[in-house]
């Protein structure tokens, strides 16, 4: 059943007729050119040294905060991407699993404000 | 993406983006049309993800709460080098040697789906092997850690509940690598004795894929959250 669906699956992003050959095969599960493996393992090698030398060059404020976010981000985008297939999946796959946890960002703000109010108590507490 | 339907001619069933969500939820049928293991991975990860996330969640929260300067990682971390302080380099060198290992598990995944049972074992054997290198360097880490003073309840450098986050999230993070590294060798072994070939697909290994690929992923967050910050 699944499997009449599936050729018809991936006409956005990859252009590439490759990627439709990809799919020819799907009775095979997720195959893809070794090439992008390749280049995403190089790729994800240079983020971690760029991250590293955040550190090495011992960047400091909002510089350091500002580059780690964006390394992070972009390995995690790429694992998820490529290595775990998440580009290649249905968008309802896509939504079920990459959408909760925006959830998260809700308990980080509040525990964020919490942290402060904490802190701040500390302070008056240890004054007096 | 959701424009995309439209270019989908009406001959072929599949609808795309956010019509053929629709669809595959109200269709009569499975709404992922994946293999079971695989969706059932993705929503085990997502309470994963929720997990890890609870845990750097508390680290930030404490690490703003004290009021005793937090430790400072990039010293904490270093090794000695020719009698030279290196900042992080162990930390480096795992984060290295787990992406390494993600390299080789895709591949893995990339061979099993192409039948190679000598390839897919040998590169999920690897993977493991740098999974068990990672933990090893892990249990190095902790041991430095431990002979400095550093405790669950304290430490020498500075607030005290430097110990309990670093324990708690890379104790955990340490946990899934070790298993990890022994459900690779468990189906690595089954690739090897054919038993997917006998089943009829190689998903299992794609979904040990994807276990292993979140473990990275955890530590990219961990990496940047607890050790760069």
């Amino acid at each position: 059943m699944s499997q009449a669906l599936e050729p018809a699956l991936e006409p956005h992003g990859h252009s590439t007729a490759q990627v439709a050959a990809d799919h020819g095969a799907h009775a095979e599960g997720q195959q893809h050119p070794v090439k992008i493996y390749l280049m995403i393992w190089i790729l994800l090698f240079v983020l971690s040294t760029f991250s590293y030398l955040v550190d090495y060059f011992q960047l400091h404020g909002a510089l350091r905060w500002t580059l780690i976010i964006v390394f992070m981000l972009l390995k995690a985008g790429f694992i998820v991407a490529i290595f775990m297939h998440m580009a290649w999946e249905r968008l309802a796959l896509k939504m079920a699993i990459l959408l909760p946890p925006l959830c998260l960002l809700v308990l980080i703000g509040l525990m964020a404000i919490e942290g402060k109010y904490t802190f701040l108590t500390r302070l008056a507490a240890f004054v007096r | 993406m959701a424009h995309d339907a439209s270019t989908v001619s009406a001959a072929t069933p599949a609808l795309e983006g956010l019509q053929g969500v629709t669809a595959d939820w109200s269709a009569d049928k499975q709404a992922f049309p994946v293999h079971w293991g695989k969706a059932m991975m993705w929503i085990f990860l997502l309470s994963d993800t929720f997990i890890f996330s609870c845990f750097l969640t508390s680290y930030m929260n404490v690490r703003i709460s004290t009021t005793v300067p937090w430790p400072n990682p990039s010293e904490v971390f270093s090794l000695d080098i020719g009698g030279k302080p290196v900042p992080l380099l162990l930390i480096a060198i795992m984060t290295m040697v787990l992406i390494t290992s993600s390299g080789t598990m895709a591949m893995a995944v990339n061979y099993g789906y192409r039948r190679n049972r000598a390839y897919t074992t040998a590169l999920m054997l690897i993977t493991a092997g740098f999974g068990a290198t990672f933990v090893g360097m892990q249990a190095f880490e902790w041991t430095k850690l431990i002979l400095e003073g550093v405790r669950p309840w304290g430490n020498p450098m500075g607030a005290p509940q430097f110990g309990s986050s670093f324990f708690m999230i890379t104790g955990f993070h340490g946990l899934h690598v070790s298993a990890g590294v022994v459900y690779l060798v468990v189906v690595a072994m089954r690739v090897w004795n054919g038993f997917y070939d006998r089943k009829g697909g190689y998903d299992t290994v794609e979904i040990v894929g994807l276990y292993w690929h979140f473990v990275d992923l955890v530590w990219v967050f961990i990496f940047a959250f607890f050790y760069l910050w």
